[in-house]
């Protein structure tokens, strides 16, 4: 253990000894440097390109749309005419697929970056506040986290039934921020007692302005971390609500609604489940392998450090 | 520490009140109970709907409508469904087969999950860490229902290389069973494994996940430094300085994590067939059946209330800090 403190504390000292005027340039490139060194983060990201390269172009070279039927092939196995098979009514299990993956990596990116950003402002202003506007945010936190996201939108899915996927997307954002928000909060909490936040604000520096360039940069590896685990579980909940038919409405689907669709054949009929729960699986994996080579990268304190600690 | 105790516990129940007025209020707005009954064929008279109309009070405002709910829930009368069939009926055997998936899930996942997380983390980068991280991003990246269906697929190898069914994966125990209570007991276990790891798998990757990252903290601290500079073994650091401060964002985590079992309960119990409360709001909400999604929220609620609770007192215990506020 020893030798990996030695080593990380080497990395975490080597940008204060360059000339000021550096630091900010040479921490972005030290970052870039250890993000690239991770095998496990690069394929990560290279599967998700790859992954959007795919749903979005795979429906260009294929001859079905996803809600064509094809009434001279039912449950017919992968096949040079059907990449990935055909449904139990003739559908092509490749264009649904392709369509499935746009709408769910399209809905994770984007609730994830949305409920993040929000968290880390909820949370911050709550720590950093304190008094009366901490009450009321963590109260509105508390009651949000009785009500399991789940069951919210559950409910509330008979009622965007015909609606825009958009406001799937609002809905799954507006209720999934809070778990990141008493995080940040409770470390809030401890950063506003720290000198250079004691010193910024003697020095008058607008409550706002500290923090967003003192407390929340701080927390930068948890917020990391946390917006990529977000981007998965946005993901995960988005399918899970469409398996049960209370998110992604048809004709319109989602990995979710196909996997739903090939749960009950999963053993006779493989195709129906395979394509789209193994994509499902690939695209959160990738998110999340994504997720940790950015921790390693920008959290010099304690983690991988410049390679000294194997 | 038993008034900041004390005080959490009148901001929960007020919470889940709230709560649930919240999700009655938006359950009564969304659902329209007598669409699915109008449509039936032949078609019901219209005096029958209206008839019903009134029996479901749909036309009163809807604070009044959960004022007079919460008051019979209070008196132990949980209402009818839209098909009228007294919840009080099933809400019992189902809350018990919920509490016992959970309970099981909750107490293997927190255990499971600190010690995989602890040992990744003094072992970091070795071989065990490596396979701990690979596994646990696997099961997070797995949604409860794909889970499932492997561990199913999982089960039927298992039952034919052994020639027997050693594990079911339909139901919380065989119909009209006959036999001992041993042989009963034995028969539910068969039952509760592939449910249970399928819930328990996601708790112990999640744990873990957050537990190696705090417990890393904790190791490049310098109050551990200290303790061993002044002599303690390495051993003794960790467990007594290290391990209790790195604990301290798991009792966070617990109580919000049990969110997340619960949301993986409704997908176990539907996806193994178990007539859970889980399994019950997915009904509640394709009836659209407002009594029905009340009352399992309500169940919902207290149980996070209970677990936010428990986190408080466990918040407590570990950090002096809180204690003598």
């Amino acid at each position: 253990m020893s030798a990996s403190v030695e080593s990380s504390g080497a990395t975490g000292a080597a940008p204060v000894g360059q000339p000021v005027a550096a630091v900010g340039t040479s921490r972005g490139r030290l970052v870039a440097r250890r993000f690239l060194r991770n095998w496990r983060a690069l394929l990560g990201l290279t599967v998700i390109v790859l992954l959007f390269a795919l749903a979005y172009l795979g429906p260009l070279v294929n001859r079905w749309g996803y809600d064509e039927l094809d009434y001279s092939a039912f449950l017919t196995a992968p096949s040079a005419d059907h990449w990935f098979g055909t449904t139990q009514v003739g559908a092509d299990v490749f264009a649904q697929t392709m369509r499935g993956l746009q709408k769910s990596l399209v809905i994770g990116l984007l609730v994830g970056f949305i409920s993040t950003g929000l968290a880390a402002v909820v949370g911050a202003a709550a720590g950093y506040f304190g008094g009366w506007v901490d009450r009321a945010l963590m109260w509105l936190v508390d009651l949000l986290l009785v009500l399991p996201s789940f069951l919210i939108i559950a409910i509330l899915s008979p009622g965007f039934r015909g609606r825009t996927w958009l406001v799937f997307v609002v809905l799954l954002a507006a209720f999934g921020w809070m778990i990141t928000a008493r995080i940040v909060r409770g470390m809030t909490l401890s950063l506003r007692e720290r000198e250079f936040v004691k010193a910024a604000r003697f020095m008058g520096v607008p409550p706002w302005k500290i923090i967003f360039r003192h407390i929340v940069p701080n927390m930068s590896s948890l917020l990391i971390i946390d917006a990529t685990i977000t981007v998965g579980s946005a993901i995960l909940a988005e399918t899970g609500l469409s398996f049960f038919g209370f998110g992604v409405q048809p004709p319109d689907v989602s990995l979710g609604s196909l996997i739903a669709a090939g749960t009950d054949s999963a053993l006779t009929y493989p195709w129906l489940f395979g394509f789209s729960a193994g994509f499902l699986v690939l695209a959160v994996l990738s998110v999340n392998l994504v997720g940790d080579g950015l921790r390693d990268a920008l959290d010099s304190g304690s983690q991988r450090g410049t390679g000294g600690a194997r | 520490m038993v008034r900041f105790l004390a005080r959490r516990l009148v901001n929960y129940v007020a919470l889940c009140l709230i709560a649930t007025f919240l999700a009655y209020s938006l359950a009564a707005l969304t659902f329209d109970p007598l669409a699915n009954f109008a449509e039936r064929t032949p078609p019901p008279p219209a005096a029958v709907i209206e008839a019903k109309r009134a029996e479901l009070r749909l036309d009163e405002p809807v604070p009044e409508r959960f004022a007079g709910w919460l008051g019979d829930v209070v008196r132990g009368d949980f209402g009818t469904t839209v098909t009228g069939v007294p919840i009080s009926d099933q809400l019992f055997s189902r809350i018990g087969v919920s509490l016992r998936l959970f309970l099981v899930g909750t107490v293997l996942g927190v255990a499971a999950g600190v010690v995989v997380g602890v040992a990744s983390a003094v072992r970091q980068y070795r071989f065990s860490d490596h396979v701990a991280t690979f596994l646990s991003f696997l099961v997070l990246s797995m949604p409860v229902f794909v889970l499932a269906q492997l561990l199913k697929f999982g089960g039927l190898q298992l039952n034919e290389a052994a020639g027997t069914t050693i594990l079911y994966f339909q139901g919380e125990v065989t119909p009209s069973f006959q036999g001992s209570a041993l042989a009963e007991l034995l028969d539910r276990l068969q039952h509760l494994v592939l449910p249970t790891l399928a819930i328990a798998l996601g708790q112990i990757a999640y744990y873990s996940r957050y537990q190696r990252s705090a417990m890393l903290d904790v190791l490049g601290s310098d109050f551990l430094r200290t303790a061993q500079a002044k002599g303690l073994t390495r051993r003794r650091a960790l467990f007594t300085h290290g391990l209790r401060t790195a604990l301290i964002p798991m009792a966070t985590l617990f109580a919000f994590g049990f969110g997340l079992l619960v949301t993986g309960g409704v997908f176990t119990e539907r996806i193994f067939g178990w007539f859970g409360m889980g399994d019950w709001l997915v009904y509640g909400v394709q009836q659209q059946d407002t009594n029905i999604v009340a009352i399992v929220t309500l169940f919902i609620a207290v149980l996070v209330l209970i677990s936010g609770w428990l986190s408080d007192v466990l918040y407590a215990a570990l950090d002096p800090r809180i204690r003598i506020r």
